[in-house]
């Protein structure tokens, strides 16, 4: 029996660690330790309902478990066989018990493929990846392919970059294979920076060798001995098992000089980032890693020409790495059969926002919007009617109802007028104002901004200064036709992927929500009630009894009233604290 | 090189392959605007970040517009400069830049000279849209001796950087913050003077907006001129007359000596004298020092060291002072001839002249910002009282001319005041590279050999290669010369002298490419290298002209020498022309 505890980031901040311990120290009460294992894992993707903990081999699901729980479920489950009811997953719309994973909504339609090993064996062990079939891709590729037919297996299988932009990897490594150096190098790119989006970190964390094993057969395939895995020092876990990876793959002679005996030699190092957004654009962390600021410059030339220290340079990102150990297994074909025409595989989303089952989910390429949200996400949290749903991170779009039904792939979600971008998936409910959201994504980018083309130094700056003034009720109808006008320009003269992406939820929130942005300019209104500058709260005269609470809790003394007589709010002296409110027991207070 | 065939605005155009999008514009007579970019080709001095985006053109089939300076032509692309999708971008983003920039031009130091403020009406700005509620990037005003950064005008056009960092290796600025803050500064925000900042000036030589400017001085001139109990004596270095003119409208290398010191006479100096002849002097201390160096060497002193360094240029002594400390006894002694002629001036003139020490006013007109530093240093005062009192600019001189309602261009020419306006040729040519080393040959030639050196002009130390060399015949003995200007190319000779690999007995340096003449306070070139050749040549064509042509021929030196100093690097000349240097690797601090 195995009992597999989440070590994922998120599910450690809960006590995860603790779990364990417990686990272990129980079992070891009862002399159980040597028959039942406890194994920390990666994450399981099920974040919402965190920390996890499986039950092998009859995959029994736990969620929310707590380290009291853990005297339980070794009493419970492991001596007497019985599940922990209470620790078991309830669908929240059949109010069913769910015990298995396998049945739950949440991963009946999940394909896991970059995440297979994630939550499934223990990181920190070599041996368990290698149970898995892991470093045998690289050892028949090493020992029986040439490279050029690795890299023709790869360009067969569709896989495209998963960082956002989605160029073809097999081309990629063909075309950084084809320029002559006398070094190059093979960099992963894990400086993961949308906010909300971790599933490069949560691969890192739970299977650091696929990307190992990726890395190298790269190497292999473009004639390099070198790596980088660039990665922000922010992910202090990934780091560490990343460390304990490459020294286990050391020690194994999986990496370093004459693998598996072969001529081939490749050995990786790790460089860490600072957390700019901008150093995830290739060549922005390019400079990172060479000791310049993290500054991109133009491409041409391309890393595949001149990259790191002007040698040719192959950049992958983490998922995409995932997912090449297992095409080489597996094959080109059984690869290219998932997806749609031009998107092949499985993409991982990062599921946030207003949805009621928050966490790491992958699906194949080809899945729609409302599967995902309303069926592995389990819908929008408290009842409340969907609106619009942000893909591909802060430079992404926020589309709506009327895109739930497309099929999720690259050149869908652009055509859509949004972006794949890293796979955030943000859900916004009814009660989301979409002008304040594109004002939230801007401050974003002008956080992130390098500032080094004056479009998106200057530029994003100008566009979150219109929509505050906007949100603020400043706004005059020729603003929107500005908003729009400096977000096109922007998009066209930036000089790397930020600034061209940075309007995007501009651009979509106006094309999808005009009439909100209108109300704003024209009518002063709010219509989700978010924007505090343009609410009124208002007491309907009927309902009020004249009982004074919300007299005497207005902080400001902006309610006047006798007592039994309806009172009345001085929108002039008015904060919009909304205490009255939250005091009011006839429902006599509404913002207007 | 391969040909391309492209099409520009309808046009068809031939270009070497390589060549940028701009500059096959520029073949077809179509003048795309850029700000940051700029090209100073015969100095190898290219700075092209792609960072303004003025420069944008729309290429068909690209999803973006193209920075022109910086995309390379391909075969058959068909280029728009002015459709109305780029006239657009263009205006907006130069709208964007200039949202971020202090309106105000009309007391700017940089007005009518500003390259930003020649964009805004080339582009036809009339107004700035959303200025009402635009935020400006502000930083705090650092002045140090020589320069003032104003950073809240900084564009990040990155010209100072590329000047400082890849042309000087100098490394005192580099770009700073991220997103709207960013901003070139030193490191951690120091001042300049805290910096490893050597005052030479050419950040603000490059400087298209009023960010960058000259400390300026001219109202203390004009104080002391105002003051009858003061003797006000002038010195011009000789770069001056080779660029002064060009603030007058005159073409660039058109000599206005005559006008230059009649106009001094009309500004009321009372001595109108030349630093040229500070620099007959200073070749009389050099020639002298070198020869008894070389001698000690071939007479097998271990102790001689050489090669020997120039030392007339002040930003290049604060270059080595700070980088190479450890070389400090190896430059020569011999003080700059701006210094000889202050110390000479308050001692040998004012005796003569029964003027007292404190009632002596030393101006230099100098071409330079670093020699604003170098009279204020410490060691170059007796009591106090500094040896130079103020040093201003070509370009503030320009400006004091024209507040004295002086018509430069009608003015008559006349000739300087003796005793120290007398100088020959070699003194001349001081201003440009490899001038200085020439003028040292002439003398220590005759001198070493006791001959007359018949043919005075030595081609092959001329040009604006970045390091040159050259062997002389010293009747039998090969005296092996280097000349390196720019900062950068004299880091590369400074390092072989380190390692004791230099094979040079002399060596020249000059911190400004191009030597005086591209000094950091002469008249702005605004990226034309043309301009520093045309005065180099001027300078040429000054010493042609001279009848006297070897610094020891001069006969106000001859007296100088006989009724003063004894005879060169006598106990008298080193007290008063020579100096010692200090090691600055510690002025450097991160202290604010």
């Amino acid at each position: 029996m195995h009992l597999l505890v989440c070590g994922g980031t998120g599910c450690r901040a809960s006590e995860s660690a603790g779990i364990e311990a417990k686990l272990k120290s129980e079992l070891e009460k009862r002399s159980l330790d040597q028959s039942v294992q406890v194994i920390s894992t990666g994450c399981f993707g099920f974040c919402e309902k965190g920390p996890i903990v499986k039950v092998m081999p009859d995959n029994t699901f736990y969620t929310q478990v707590t380290p009291a729980d853990a005297e339980t479920i070794v009493a419970e489950h492991v001596v007497k066989g019985r599940r922990v009811e209470s620790l078991i997953y309830t669908d929240p719309s059949s109010k069913e018990k769910v015990e298995e994973s396998a049945k739950m909504g949440f991963y009946k339609k999940q394909l896991r493929i970059a995440l297979r090993n994630c939550g499934f064996i223990n990181p920190e062990n070599v041996d368990e990846y290698i149970a898995r079939d892991g470093y045998l891709a690289l050892g028949n590729i090493i020992t029986g392919m040439k490279p050029q037919e690795a890299i023709e297996i790869m360009k067969e299988s569709g896989l495209r970059g998963r960082g956002g932009a989605g160029f073809p990897t097999g081309l990629k490594w063909d075309l950084t294979a084809r320029t002559e150096a006398d070094q190059k190098y093979v960099v992963c790119n894990a400086d993961e920076g949308d906010p909300g989006a971790f599933m490069d970190r949560s691969i890192l964390e739970g299977d650091p060798h696929s990307v190992l094993e990726a890395m190298a057969i790269c190497g292999y395939c473009i004639g390099s001995d070198k790596g980088l895995i660039y990665i922000r020092a922010e992910y202090p876990l990934a780091i560490e098992r990343l460390k304990i990876a490459l020294s286990q793959a050391r020690e194994y002679g999986l990496l370093g000089n004459n693998i598996m005996g072969t001529e081939f030699s490749f050995d990786i190092e790790l460089r860490y980032g600072a957390g700019a957004f901008v150093c995830g654009e290739e060549t922005a962390l390019i400079h990172s890693m060479e000791g310049l600021r993290g500054e991109p410059t133009l491409k041409p030339p391309f890393p595949s020409e001149s990259g790191y220290n002007g040698k040719p340079t192959n950049v992958n990102n983490v998922e995409t790495l995932a997912n090449i150990p297992v095409i080489y297994l597996k094959g080109a074909k059984w690869f290219s059969s998932i997806g749609t025409e031009k998107s092949k595989g499985t993409k991982v989303f990062a599921l946030a926002g207003k949805i009621n089952n928050v966490g790491l989910i992958e699906v194949p390429m080809g899945t729609t919007l409302r599967e995902v949200i309303f069926e592995i996400g389990g819908g929008i949290k408290d009842g409340k009617k969907f609106k619009s749903v942000q893909t591909g991170g802060p430079s992404g779009g926020c589309l709506t109802e009327k895109h739930l039904d497309t099929p999720i792939d690259f050149d869908n979600l652009i055509a859509a007028g949004s972006m794949m971008g890293s796979g955030g998936m943000i859900v916004m409910d009814e009660d989301d104002c979409m002008v304040s959201m594109a004002r939230y994504y801007l401050e974003f980018t002008v956080e992130e901004s390098c500032g080094k083309c004056a479009p998106c130094r200057i530029g994003n700056k100008r566009l979150h200064e219109l929509l505050d003034h906007i949100c603020k009720g400043n706004g005059k109808l020729e603003d929107l036709d500005r908003l729009v006008n400096m977000s096109n320009v922007i998009k066209d003269t930036s000089l790397c992927g930020l600034g061209q992406s940075s309007p995007n939820p501009v651009l979509s929130t106006i094309n999808n929500f005009k009439d909100e942005y209108d109300a704003h300019v024209t009518d002063k209104k709010c219509p989700a009630g978010q924007c505090r500058d343009l609410m009124e709260y208002f007491i309907i005269e009927e309902n009020c009894v004249g009982c004074t609470a919300c007299a005497r809790v207005c902080p400001v003394a902006a309610i006047t009233g006798e007592r039994k007589e309806p009172h009345l709010i001085n929108p002039a002296i008015c904060i919009k604290c909304g205490a009255c409110m939250e005091k009011c027991k006839f429902d006599a207070i509404i913002i207007q | 090189m391969s040909k391309i065939k492209l099409t520009i605005d309808n046009r068809q155009v031939e270009v070497e392959s390589g060549t940028t999008i701009y500059k096959a514009a520029r073949e077809l007579g179509i003048d795309i605007p850029v700000l940051c970019y700029m090209d100073l080709h015969d100095l190898n001095i290219e700075n092209k970040p792609a960072g303004c985006r003025i420069c944008v053109v729309e290429v068909e089939g690209r999803r973006n517009l193209a920075p022109s300076c910086s995309t390379n032509c391909e075969e058959g692309m068909v280029v728009k400069s002015h459709s109305v999708r780029v006239l657009n971008a263009r205006r907006t983003v130069m709208e964007f830049i200039l949202s971020d920039h202090p309106k105000e031009c009309l007391t700017c130091l940089k007005s009518g000279h500003c390259e930003l403020q020649d964009m805004a009406v080339k582009l036809g700005i009339r107004e700035i849209p959303g200025e009402a509620i635009a935020e400006m990037s502000t930083y705090r005003l650092d002045t140090s001796p020589s320069i003032v950064r104003n950073l809240d005008k900084c564009i990040m056009c990155r010209r100072c950087e590329t000047m400082c960092n890849d042309i000087q290796t100098v490394g005192a600025l580099s770009a700073i913050h991220r997103g709207f803050m960013a901003v070139v500064a030193p490191a951690f925000e120091q001042n300049l003077e805290h910096s490893t900042c050597t005052y030479c000036g050419q950040c603000v030589a490059v400087c298209p907006t009023g960010a960058l400017t000259e400390v300026n001085h001219t109202n203390e001139v004009l104080r002391h001129l105002a003051d009858p109990s003061k003797t006000v004596v002038v010195q011009t270095a000789p770069a001056v007359r080779a660029a002064l003119g060009e603030e007058f409208g005159m073409e660039p290398g058109e000599l206005v000596t005559g006008k230059m010191v009649s106009a001094l006479r009309s500004l009321g100096f009372d001595f109108v004298f030349d630093t040229d002849f500070a620099a007959d002097l200073t070749i009389m201390e050099e020639a002298t020092e070198l020869l008894s160096r070389l001698q000690n060497h071939l007479e097998g002193d271990g102790t001689a060291r050489l090669p020997i360094l120039t030392s007339c240029c002040p930003g290049w002594v604060n270059f080595f002072e700070t980088n190479f400390p450890e070389l400090k006894d190896v430059p020569s002694t011999a003080k700059s001839p701006q210094q000889m002629f202050g110390a000479i001036a308050k001692t040998y003139f004012a005796e003569k002249q029964n003027i007292k020490r404190e009632d002596m006013i030393v101006v230099s007109v100098m071409p330079c910002l670093a020699k604003k530093y170098e009279c204020q240093r410490e060691e170059f005062s007796t009591d106090g009282n500094p040896d130079v009192d103020i040093s201003i600019s070509t370009r503030e001189l320009a400006a004091f001319i024209r507040q004295a309602n002086i018509d430069f261009k009608t003015l008559p020419d006349e000739e300087f005041d003796n005793p120290m306006g007398e100088s020959t040729g070699a003194g001349v040519i001081f201003g440009t590279t490899g001038g200085v080393i020439e003028a040292a040959v002439r003398t220590a030639y005759e001198l070493h050999t006791g001959k007359k050196l018949e043919k005075v002009d030595f081609e092959q130390l001329r040009g604006l290669e970045g390091v040159r060399e050259a062997s002389i015949d010293f009747n039998g003995l090969e005296l092996r010369i280097g000349i390196a200007h720019g900062l950068g190319n004299a880091r590369k000779l400074l390092n072989d002298v380190r390692d004791g690999k230099s094979k040079y007995h002399a060596i020249e340096i000059m911190a400004c490419p191009g030597g005086c003449i591209g000094g950091g306070g002469q008249p702005f070139h605004h990226g034309k290298s043309e301009i520093l050749k045309a005065r180099a040549s001027a300078l040429y064509r000054e010493d042609q002209d001279k009848p006297i042509r070897k610094s020891h021929e001069n006969p106000f030196i001859k007296v100088l020498y006989d009724e003063f100093l004894g005879e060169p690097n006598s106990e008298k000349a080193h007290k008063l022309l020579h100096t010692h240097y200090f090691d600055k690797k510690k002025r450097i601090t991160i202290k604010q």
